[in-house]
Formats: C-alpha cells, structure tokens, sequence
C-alpha cells in the first residue's frame, strides 16, 4: 500500500509540473518583462524537478537548486506583465452563479478530509484527487473552455511567484539542518542555561522562542523549521510530548510574533500604506494585546493537550 | 569549533531580517551548514537534492490553484462583496465580527483571498467607519483606529484558521518537517489540533471587538442631539 501510495503520489507531481511548465511558457512569452528569461528558466526548471524527480539522480537536482538560487540573487525572477481578469465576465457570471460559486471550494476541502479519514489512501493522496475533482466542478459550473483554464493556472501560479517555493525551500533548509546535526547542537547549547525535562519550562520555551524569533525574521514558516529542530523536538516531544500538538500549536505561536512585528510587512505594513494611515504602528497596535493573550493562552493550551 | 554549524541560523535570521532575497538566503544557509559540517560538495549536492524531492509534498497547494483560478475568474470575489455587503446597519463591533466569522469559515475552505487588499481596504474599513459615524463625526484619530481594527480583524482570521485546510502551504509544512526530523504526522491530525486556537481567537477576538464599541457615540445622546440640531 505504501508503495501504491508513493507511485499514486508521483501522478500528481508531475501534473504539479505541468502547471508550472504553463507559468514557465507564459513567462517566456512575456515580451514586456526585463527579466522573462530568467523567470521562465525558473518555473521550467521546476516543472522539470518536480515532474522528472524519480527519475534524475539527486546530484542533479541539488545542482539545479543552487541554480535557481543564482537566478533569484541576480533579480532574474520577475511576475512580469499578468494580465488581469475581465470584471464584466466576472459580474455576469456572479449574478448567475451566486453563492454557488464557493461549491468547488467547498468539495476540495470536505473531499480531502474524506478520502483522508475514510479510505487507505491518506491525506496527501486526498488533497490530490480532491483537486482534480474540484477543477473539473469549477470548469463545468462556470463553462470554461480548456484555454482559459490554462490561462487561469498559470495566471494563479504567476501571480504567487516565489513565494509559493519558499515553504518547501523551508522543509529542504529543515532537512539539511538534521543532516548536519544542528538541532542537537541548539539542543545542547540550550540545555547548558534551561534544564531538559520539566515540561512547562519546556513548552514555554518553544512558544516563546517561535514567537521572537518570528518577530526577528518576520517569517513564521522559517521559524518554524528552525525552532522545531533545534527547541521543539528536544526540550518538548523527546521530553513525551505529542508531535502533532506541538506542530499545531507552535506554529500558531510563531503568528503571534507575526502579528507583533513590522518585518511581516504584506500583513503590518501593507495596509498602512493601502489606507494611508497617519499611524505607521497603528495595526501592530491593534494586534498586540490580542497577541500577547494569545500565546498565553497556546502555551497552557499545549501543555494540556500535548502530555 | 563545533558551533560554526549555527551559521545556517544566524544567515536564515539576519537574511530574512535585512530583507535580503528570500530564495537565495535560504539556499545559502542551506549550502553553508552542510559545509561547515564537514560534508563534501558532491554529498551537498546530493543532500539538497534528496531533501527538496522528498519535501515535495509541502509544494502540494499547487494542485488547488487552478480550480481558485477558474472560480476567481467567474465572480469570487463579487460574490464574497455582496455576501458583506449585506453587513450594512449593524454596530462596527458587530460588522468586525462577521467579516472576522466569513473570513475563518473562508479559510477552513481553502480560500485565502488577499484579504487587505481586495476587502479591508474597499469594504470592511469604509462600512466600519460608515456605521461609527452614524450620530457623530469622526475624529481623524477615530479613523486611524477603525483602519488599524480593520486590518487586525483580517490578519486575526487569516492567521488563526489557515490550518484548518487541509491542503494549507501551512499545514504541509508541518507534515513534511515533523517527518524529515523523525516524528511523522498526519496532515488531518494537525487539521483537528488547529481547531481549538481557530474557535478560542474567535472569542477572544469577538469579545475584544464588542469593546471596540465604546469608543464611539453609537446611541446619539444629549451632547450629539444637539450638535445635529
């Protein structure tokens, strides 16, 4: 069954891949933007990984990596000129479809669950054929033709950029920081000042630590993968705790540093700008008492539920 | 000097604090900590290959983008504006908390739209400011809170109910990092253990908004009767 899983699993990749070959030849095409070679060589090379990742040797792919890396370093990844929805299109078909235009949405997520809890398959392979199914809801509801589909794809996958890599960038980092040993090196250093096994002390660590440094770097996801390896796994789930737990509620301890910090500029500073604020806190001023009980509270919360 | 391996952290940290090119801090992190490690060029080639391919799964989201691409194109957003736009004649406590009530629900289905910029901005802050001003004008301090308010509702509702879909860049995340550090998890499982936080934010935050209503004059008494006059 496993076996059937990762071969069933390797499908959907190379549809992944697929769709990031449209972003990539539409980025190519793309005649307005300075930098839409770059951009295109960027997507194709990820098509090629994600579709072709059985296949090549992993020298290969690192390789392919660290070219990708150059490319974002040299600014040769630009969104570029992505050509925006009709509004007419868009009224006309909200007036017929009405609230109904939510239902594909709606079968994605109750799909998944579903194929998750109730079949063999597991929640990776749901998500993947609960996709499928909602595209083929959304273009026989709405009518499209497969053209504007593909426009639509590559459109979605455009406009998300590289930021749709990162998290994955952010598990490989994660990876590598345990090849290297560094979570038990974090680990070490730590329980030189905090001593290991009180279970309190070590949730409050872990919150608190995916909190600040979320703050500092203004990226949970990266706090996370580093938090994790180095705080989370040692002084709470090696000490009992449970994985899942942990996970859940780490994370959201990281966005309360999130919501505290101007260095999450799309979420802080963004609509300081967009409402022309006089206050350039004056979100972060909003936020910070919601915040602050917040984590109080993820930290009791996980300490209950995860021992 | 076994705490050369930490470099990795100090690039990831001041990287992301400078606001260096994300893609490329992490990558050089990445490089730099296998490295001082002691591992050689053509295992680092290997290790970040390996790694990237069985971390695949986290980038899973993708599947989901056309069918959000599709359904954008034929009207999601006008039909999420009209469902808010019924909000009218309420207090901006109440507003703040509806919007805060659509935008979890919205999340747990997957549709993460870029709130501040297509709703916050055009919508909830004018509505909110709309129904604040009913019996008095604002003051220009007045508005700067209802702006901030506004915006905080959305990142509180965004933030806290993202993980409750399934297919969430989030939830993957967690699944694929949980596996590569040795303790796998299922992404259904931190589906479940989201709920709690979603549920709590939202009464905490519904209470906290309530409270926002004493800030402004929304029964017209004596002093304001006789400004309108």
């Amino acid at each position: 069954m496993t076996n059937f899983i990762t071969n069933f699993l390797e499908v959907f990749y190379v549809l992944i891949g697929l769709i990031m070959l449209f972003a990539g030849i539409e980025s190519f095409r793309d005649k307005e933007n300075p930098a839409r070679i770059g951009t295109g060589l960027f997507w194709v090379i990820l098509a090629v990984i994600f579709a072709g990742g059985r296949l090549l040797p992993y020298p290969v792919i690192g390789g392919l990596i660290l070219l990708l890396g150059v490319l974002s370093l040299l600014k040769q990844i630009k969104p570029g000129n992505i050509k925006g929805i009709d509004e007419k299109i868009a009224e006309t078909s909200a007036k017929r479809l009405g609230g109904w235009i939510f239902m594909p949405s709606v079968v994605l997520a109750i799909l998944s669950i579903v194929i998750a809890q109730f079949t063999p398959l597991g929640g990776q392979i749901g998500i993947g054929i609960s996709s499928v199914v909602a595209l083929i809801t959304a273009v026989w509801m709405t009518k499209s033709s497969a053209k504007t589909a593909y426009h639509d794809s590559e459109r979605m996958v455009r406009s998300m950029g590289t930021a749709g890599i990162l998290p994955q960038l952010l598990a490989m980092l994660g990876a590598v920081f345990t090849a290297s040993g560094v979570g038990e090196l974090t680990a070490k250093a730590i329980s030189g000042v905090f001593p290991v096994g009180n279970h309190l002390l070590g949730v409050v660590l872990y919150c608190l630590a995916m909190a600040i440094f979320t703050m500092i770097m203004g990226n949970g996801f990266a706090a996370f993968a580093v938090i994790t390896a180095g705080i989370g796994i040692p002084f709470v789930v090696a000490q009992g705790g449970s994985p899942v737990v942990v996970a859940a509620i780490g994370m959201t301890s990281g966005y309360c540093g999130t919501l505290m910090t101007p260095m999450a500029a799309n979420f802080n500073s963004l609509p300081v700008a967009l409402m022309e604020m006089k206050d350039n806190m004056g979100v972060i001023k909003q936020q910070a008492p919601i915040a602050l009980t917040l984590l109080v509270i993820q930290i009791f919360l996980m300490y209950f539920l995860a021992f | 000097m076994e705490y050369l391996k930490l470099i990795g952290i100090a690039i990831i940290i001041l990287g992301f604090a400078f606001k260096l090119d994300t893609i490329a801090v992490v990558i050089v992190s990445a490089v730099a900590t296998a490295l001082v490690a002691g591992i050689s060029v053509p295992d680092l080639l290997t290790l970040l290959g390996k790694s990237f391919i069985e971390n695949r799964v986290v980038s899973l989201f993708f599947l989901t983008l056309p069918m959000i691409g599709v359904i954008e194109r034929h009207g999601l957003k006008e039909a999420a504006v009209n469902a808010i736009q019924k909000l009218k004649n309420l207090t901006p406590g109440r507003i703040l908390n509806l919007y805060l009530l659509i935008r979890e629900v919205a999340c747990a289905f997957g549709i993460t739209l870029s709130g501040q910029v297509q709703f916050v901005r055009p919508l909830i802050s004018p509505m909110v400011q709309a129904a604040a001003s009913v019996h008095e004008k604002l003051t220009s301090k007045q508005v700067d809170l209802i702006k901030g308010r506004s915006a905080a509702v959305d990142n509180f509702g965004n933030f806290y109910a993202q993980n409750l879909f399934v297919a969430s860049g989030g939830v993957l995340l967690m699944a694929s990092t949980m596996k590569s550090l040795g303790h796998a998890i299922e992404p259904t499982s931190i589906v479940l253990y989201s709920i709690p936080m979603a549920i709590i934010t939202l009464v905490i935050t519904s209470l906290y908004n309530i409270h926002f209503d004493r800030q402004f004059n929304l029964k017209g008494n004596q002093k304001s009767e006789a400004n309108h006059d």
